[in-house]
């Protein structure tokens, strides 16, 4: 968006007014100093002096880890028994040590262990990472003067005090926020990339005060002794405030004489400076925050389940101890002793039927714990681990990675995976995102007459819409000879190789060039090969300086006071270096909507040079500066039309007299200390910005992104709206809509605009604040899942509001990228993060937490069925140690490779069906029907198991040496059962065998028996009920097996039917393309087409208008 | 089911999943050495050959078809594995209780001065091939039952160093004189009920070595540990216990040690190793010690041959043909829909968002 640009510009304006007065100008706040949040003192070059000293200001020892060796233990359980299910569990282990438990405490507290264990490490593992890259900062060395020895001597940073005085040379970081003395460079500047902090990589000016800059021998810094007094530690990058006592002087000092903590010294030899912010101090420190953490729908809903979990757990240990009251009650009748056997006379609190109500309330305790199985304790973890996974995944596809900046795609946080499937509306920032930002001077309009030849992407899309047959496309390289400039994509053999100078109107086009040579505030910078390169603020400005260049006014040096040009020499006819005196610049700025410098030329006259928004350049035109107003109007409209960004230009000639006049008002203001001070700064601009002669317009084109008409064409067809906020003119933005084929033939409006004043007021105050207003409105209106995605730091509100941000770690930096869930290099693999990875996430971790549920429902409810034949006393079923190791051995990896491998149609088919894309948007994998039929599932299952195995084996002898299957026999066979038939179901919903898949379940069925076989021979006083029962008492039995097949296929079959049936007579969208494949149809394109695009029409159709003020409009009214 | 394997893998990169290879040229690679571009491997961009098998019609109607055609004759053979086992069930508690302690019956029982002496006669009805399996059967009788499951020491069992090791036995653990061994309520409910078999009033010999399982015998119950204070307290449960006789050598109490499954249960009580001739008539004199009647839990004697399933068993062979039966139904109704029905898939009017375009419950 157009903001991008003006806050880099707000940052320029620092920079320019330095160069233009090479003198900060005391602010208000200096005033503060010495108040509360200015307090800060720095005693420079004398960090062990007392004063210092007693004010104990941090080290230089950073520490970003969550956890230090000492508190990881007690932290990090914090963190985990923050969780519902996990403090459950805590209870219930707590209690099992007494009589309550149903279990053995040590088989309820292994897989609480296990499980806390595996969190536990993962986050300890994180930590460690960070703790490793806190360990290389503090360690990196950087001199610091000696003021003993008077040399500079290499330290480490962590050793760094304030008031140190340290050297830093090229390219080597800060090592904490350092006030600049002097430099390499004479006049004290230097150079600094800010990419660690901002992510901007071009080159930032600084600036040390002049009294300071000729600090350079031994000598002088050993005497250096200044105080400097400033801010508190505080996390605006973009503020500095303090006053430098130095010499029974002082000084203002501004954010120019402040290198910050992570920004790199370039292009400079060395610098010498004195540290004021250490460690946590520093302002890159301040700043970090955490970004705010966002839970997915399916999280959301999965908590839901959690509690209906524990309602039903409830219920079934209730409904358990009214029964166990009701049979202890009748134990005791009278004199008799029914159950005599139990001692009912001589019992516990538990068991004893005279107070039946107490043993019932104990009882219910022992439910809970007993039918904790219920509740997955490993769901939690399984689904972190999952995750991890999964990005892992997304961040090793190749498919993903963008060669140009060699970034693959990245996904900074992993617990919004399956929310990429469920997108139903992006939010795109237009400039950089769709378009590249890398702006290409393509037209001008110089005099009345429009120069380029050109055509623009949206002309030709326009085109296309219109149903013209285009022109030959003209073969660009050829024209221009093959060489092709960045940002320069003008051809007109009228302008270009010198032919200008024939034109009618020569001296307008050179003036017109003037302004673009030197209107603008980038840098040169001469590479090896002796080309000249600019460091420009923004893509547009270099584009004009690359485009003033191309033509022949080459832009060579820029000093503090001046700026050279190479140019022809209209009356020499020769290329000549000229020198313009640099005398104020006027910057840019979003009230302002324009630019100006005034300049005196080598002739000695004064000019005032100013670009800017056609409107308010037009109504600041002299009387007879309209000559060419009209044309250039209308040309304007037509470049709008074709998507190009317009400027005017325009310029005025100054008499002595009155710029002397004016620029005494103008320092005055410049360097008044009131608080009005920028608007009379602005009043005195406007002043002499006027009766400007008109030169003409130039019209860039911000190119669209690789692959973004495809891109979006697939999106929609996968019915994800798409909205895109711009600044750009409505025409512009229908324009580009066409062109990125956002919009379609068909389609009656326009997604969004944003030209209400109230937009503009707001742009004002920040762009953040813009939209993010728009996504929490989107969502709020929508109330579905939003994306946004943005390259800038004016998306970072947006991104941080949508419920997914996506990042594009573009030319504008990484701002966008460090606020973002998920960062892209191109906006085109936007649609492989949703449609292949978002669609597979979606589906395996709402059919994990799915089967998760079923396979404990199963179990659970085994445990209950037993119950109700043991008079509900609360003894399990099973032998301990095969139910503590369900969750975590017999169960757990299957589980987790449906979570992390599952695809229910290949990548390539993901895209080609992007209609699939909808079943999770219209959440069908996890709506209540589905989980509750998952559940019922469970239910049934473990009524086909707990009953044909009891019918089957018990009772009878079940072998043929006559004997009968006791309690543990049946516990064996029960959880084979169990074991088989969760591990099938998972087999028979998966749609993906690979090694892994068959690995993990046949493993575990496998593991079953052969943990059998291990605790089974361990000494009968360890494995009680599991003692050679396997290898003894049931693999000898016929029974014993055939059973176990019987129970299996039947637990099976009504999911399969069920599968069939609906596979055939309801097909979901998956199982369409799953046939298709099958039956190699999948080639046939026109059918697939068809399929795909039918319903496609008919969303394009929507109309949806929605202005930005009144945003109730309801978007919800769907083609029905 | 349909294999589709991805491209022409060889086995070793299918097994070999972390097996990276580049798939860019060598050249190019070198030259981008320090490019973050993910490696290729086909485990990394989720490529594994996989088996992707899906329900066409086919499948399901072969799947059906082919579990009806394993099940059904299993069912068979197991239903006539079942019918192949002679068994004889005769309800005893009842008709042992004489007629004039009908009404009373849990005094008759709980008496001492009763005779507990009861004959029952047993009509064979076809040959009973040896081993005849004698079981008493229990019902309404909650061996599985939590207070009574723990209350027993497996320590003191098995070795006679863990002798006082009783906690978990109370109230059966200690008395007076010292530790109770065996200790907990299973061992002191013991069965006591005895049966004596005849034909034609010659004695049937009752073989009741080996009818626990060899580990219970060999590891659980020790040759060391004898019988001690059993039975001494103020309550009598059930069977005393020859002190003399190791517990490893107990059978009956090893047997009734190793607790039932579910409240109605069966266990052995020992085998008669000759051929009993149909129509024979048994005469089983029993002592009805064991009091079932204060819960009202009924007791059986079952005699019993054996097959390969084990004893009588018909519910397991009608299940499989149940099942058998009910897969081949579903193979012919599936083909019959899919006859009548013979809707493609991929239609995509049937689309679940398609049909309800206001969308499902989120």
């Amino acid at each position: 968006m157009e903001m991008a640009r003006v806050r880099k510009r707000s940052i320029h304006l620092n920079k320019l007014c330095s160069l233009a007065c090479c003198r900060p100008t005391p602010t208000d706040e200096h005033a503060q100093i010495g108040q509360k949040g200015y307090s800060r003192v720095v005693y420079c070059n004398e960090p062990d002096c007392q004063e210092q000293i007693r004010l104990n200001y941090r080290g230089n020892y950073v520490s970003t880890t969550k956890y230090t060796a000492v508190n990881f233990i007690p932290k990090s359980l914090f963190e985990q028994f923050r969780r519902v299910a996990n403090i459950y569990f805590l209870v219930a282990a707590c209690v099992s040590f007494s009589p309550l438990a149903p279990y053995s405490a040590p088989s309820l507290l292994v897989p609480l262990i296990v499980v806390i264990g595996a969190t536990m490490a993962k986050e300890g593992v994180e930590d460690w990472r960070r703790r490793l890259q806190d360990v290389e900062a503090n360690n990196r060395k950087v001199e610091v003067y000696d003021k003993r020895s008077c040399s500079f001597r290499e330290s480490k940073w962590k050793n760094l005090r304030v008031g140190d005085l340290v050297k830093v040379h090229k390219d080597e970081y800060f090592p904490a926020d350092i006030l600049l003395l002097s430099s390499s460079y004479e006049g004290g500047v230097c150079y600094v990339e800010t990419m660690n902090l901002d992510g901007e990589t071009n080159l930032k000016l600084k600036h040390a005060l002049e009294v300071t800059s000729s600090l350079h021998d031994a000598e002088m810094l050993k005497e250096f002794r200044a105080v400097v007094k400033c801010e508190d530690p505080n996390e605006h990058l973009y503020s500095f405030v303090g006053t430098l006592y130095y010499d029974c002087q002082h000084y203002s000092l501004a954010l120019q004489q402040v290198l910050l903590r992570d920004s790199k010294l370039k292009n400079t030899d060395y610098i010498y400076g004195v540290v004021i912010f250490t460690g946590h101090d520093t302002k890159v420190m301040q700043n970090a925050t955490d970004p705010p953490s966002k839970r997915t729908k399916i999280e959301r809903r999965m908590d839901k389940i959690v509690y209906v979990l524990f309602s039903t757990l409830i219920l079934v240990s209730f409904i358990g101890s009214l029964f166990f009251e009701i049979k202890t009650k009748e134990d005791i009748s009278g004199a008799n002793y029914r159950r005599w056997y139990l001692r009912p006379d001589k019992t516990t609190v538990f068991y004893d039927p005279r107070r039946a109500s107490l043993s019932g309330f104990f009882h219910f305790l022992t439910g809970l714990m007993l039918y904790g199985y219920l509740i997955p304790i490993s769901l939690y973890v399984s689904i972190e681990i999952v995750k991890v996974l999964q990005s892992i995944f997304i961040n090793q596809d190749q498919a993903m990675y963008d060669e140009e900046t060699d970034r693959p795609a990245h996904a900074r946080t992993s617990n919004l995976n399956e929310e990429l499937g469920q997108v139903s509306t992006i939010l795109s920032d237009k400039t950089g995102t769709l378009t590249c930002n890398s702006m290409e001077f393509v037209k001008c309009s110089i005099a009345g007459t429009a120069y380029g030849r050109g055509m623009t992407e949206v002309e030709i899309a326009l085109a296309r819409k219109r149903g013209e047959r285009l022109p030959e496309p003209m073969p660009i390289d050829d024209i221009d000879s093959g060489i092709s400039v960045k940002g320069f994509n003008f051809r007109d053999e009228r302008i270009m190789n010198g032919q200008w100078v024939k034109e009618p109107h020569a001296d307008v086009i050179q003036k017109f060039f003037w302004v673009l040579a030197t209107c603008h505030t980038a840098v040169p910078e001469k590479t090896e090969s002796n080309e000249i390169v600019y460091e420009a603020e923004s893509p547009d400005e270099a584009a004009f300086v690359v485009a003033a260049k191309e033509v022949g006014f080459q832009f060579f040096v820029r000093n503090q006071t001046s700026i050279k040009l190479h140019e022809l020499d209209l009356v020499s006819r020769k290329n000549v270096d000229r020198e313009y005196k640099l005398l104020h610049v006027l910057e840019f700025s979003s009230a302002r909507k324009r630019m100006s410098v005034i300049v005196r030329n080598p002739e000695n006259q004064l000019l005032l040079l100013a670009k800017g928004a056609d409107s308010v350049i037009f109504e600041r035109l002299s009387k007879h500066g309209r000559a060419f107003e009209a044309q250039t109007k209308e040309h304007v409209e037509r470049y709008s039309e074709a998507g190009l960004r317009t400027l005017a230009v325009a310029y005025r000639e100054l008499g002595d007299n009155e710029y002397r006049l004016w620029e005494e008002e103008f320092i005055k203001a410049k360097t008044s200390v009131t608080a009005d001070r920028d608007v009379l700064v602005d009043e005195l601009a406007d002043r002499i910005e006027r009766d400007l002669i008109l030169l003409g317009a130039t019209a860039v084109e911000d190119k669209l992104q690789k692959g973004v008409p495809d891109c979006i064409d697939k999106l929609a067809k996968a019915r994800i709206r798409i909205w895109v906020l711009t600044g750009d003119k409505k025409g512009t933005a229908i324009n580009i809509g066409y062109a990125c084929s956002l919009l379609r033939h068909g389609m009656k409006q326009i997604v969004i605009t944003l030209e209400s004043p109230e937009i503009e007021a707001l742009e004002k105050r920040g762009d953040k604040e813009v939209t993010a207003k728009v996504t929490r409105q989107v969502k709020s209106i929508t109330g579905k899942t939003t994306l946004a995605i943005g390259d800038g730091a004016n998306d970072v509100g947006m991104l941080q509001e949508a419920d997914i941000g996506v990042g594009i770690s573009g030319v504008e930096g990484m701002q966008a990228v460090m606020a973002s869930d998920f960062s892209i290099g191109q906006f085109r693999f936007l649609e492989r993060l949703l449609l292949v990875h978002g669609h597979w996430c979606y589906r395996r971790i709402a059919m994990m937490i799915c089967y998760f549920f079923y396979k404990n429902i199963t179990f659970g409810f085994t445990l209950f069925w037993f119950e109700a034949y043991a008079s509900f006393s609360g003894q399990p079923a099973y032998n301990d140690w095969y139910m503590s190791c369900y969750n975590v051995f017999f169960t757990s990896l299957p589980v987790i490779a449906l979570g992390v491998f599952d695809q229910d149609v290949s990548a390539r088919l993901c895209l080609k069906y992007p209609l699939l894309y909808q079943e999770g948007v219209q959440d069908i994998l996890f709506n209540w029907l589905r989980i509750l039929g998952w559940m019922f599932n469970g239910v049934l299952s473990s009524i086909i198991i707990f009953f044909l195995t009891t019918n089957s084996i018990t009772g009878q002898a079940f072998r043929r040496d006559g004997q009968v299957a006791d309690f543990a026999v049946l516990g064996v066979t029960m959880y084979t059962c169990v074991v088989w038939a969760v591990n099938c179901q998972m087999a028979l919903s998966i749609n993906y065998f690979t090694w892994i898949q068959h690995l993990f379940i046949w493993g575990s069925i496998a593991f079953w028996y052969i943990f059998l076989m291990i605790y089974g021979s361990l000494p009968p006083t360890l494995s009680t009920t599991a003692y050679k029962v396997l290898v003894e008492a049931c693999a000898p039995s016929v029974l014993y097996w055939i059973t176990t097949l019987l129970v299996v296929i039947s637990t099976l079959l009504p999911l399969f039917s069920y599968r069939a049936f609906q596979i055939r007579f309801r097909p979901m969208e998956h199982d369409r393309i799953q046939k298709r494949r099958s039956e190699g149809l999948e080639h046939e394109h026109d059918t697939a087409q068809r399929l795909s695009e039918s319903p496609v029409t008919r969303i394009s159709s929507d109309l949806i208008s929605i202005r930005i003020d009144n945003l109730k409009a309801s978007p919800r009214r769907k083609n029905s | 089911m349909e294999m589709n394997n991805n491209g022409a893998a060889t086995s070793s990169a299918a097994a070999g999943g972390g097996g990276v290879s580049t798939s860019t040229s060598d050249s190019s690679s070198a030259a981008k050495r320090n490019s973050k571009k993910p490696k290729y491997s086909r485990f990394t961009q989720q490529e594994l050959p996989a088996c992707k098998p899906i329900l066409t019609p086919g499948l399901v109607i072969t799947t059906f078809t082919i579990i009806g055609i394993i099940f059904i004759p299993i069912g068979l053979v197991s239903l006539s594995a079942s019918e192949h086992v002679v068994e004889i069930v005769d309800r005893y508690d009842e008709g042992c209780v004489p007629p004039n302690y009908s009404k009373d019956k849990l005094a008759y029982i709980q008496s001492s001065l009763t005779n507990k002496s009861c004959t029952r006669t047993l009509n064979v009805p076809k040959l009973m091939k040896s081993p005849v399996f004698i079981y008493y059967q229990l019902d309404n009788f909650y061996q599985n039952h939590r207070r009574y499951v723990k209350s027993r020491s497996d320590k003191q069992l098995r070795s006679k160093a863990y002798e006082r090791d009783t906690k978990s036995c109370d109230p059966e653990g200690f008395v007076l004189d010292g530790p109770i061994v065996p200790c907990g309520l299973i061992a002191w409910s013991l069965f006591n009920d005895t049966y004596g078999f005849s034909v034609k009033s010659k004695m049937l010999e009752v073989n009741k070595k080996n009818i626990a399982w060899d580990s219970d015998k060999e590891h659980k119950f020790g040759s060391d540990v004898y019988p001690k204070n059993f039975q001494s307290g103020g309550l009598i449960g059930g069977a005393k216990l020859n002190s003399s006789i190791p517990l490893s050598e107990q059978e009956d109490l090893i047997v009734w040690m190793r607790t039932a499954a579910l409240p109605t249960f069966r266990k052995l009580y020992g085998r008669i190793e000759e051929d009993l001739q149909a129509n024979e008539q048994i005469t089983v004199v029993i002592q009805n010690n064991y009091n079932t009647y204060s819960f009202g839990g009924k007791k059986k004697l079952v005699l019993s041959t054996t097959s390969w399933i084990g004893g009588k068993n018909d519910f397991l062979g009608i299940a499989y043909i149940s099942v058998g039966g009910l897969c081949l139904f579903l193979a012919v109704s599936f083909i019959l829909l899919y006859v009548i029905k013979p809707r493609p898939l991929g239609d995509p009017s049937y689309l679940s968002w398609n049909r309800s375009p206001s969308g499902h419950p989120n």
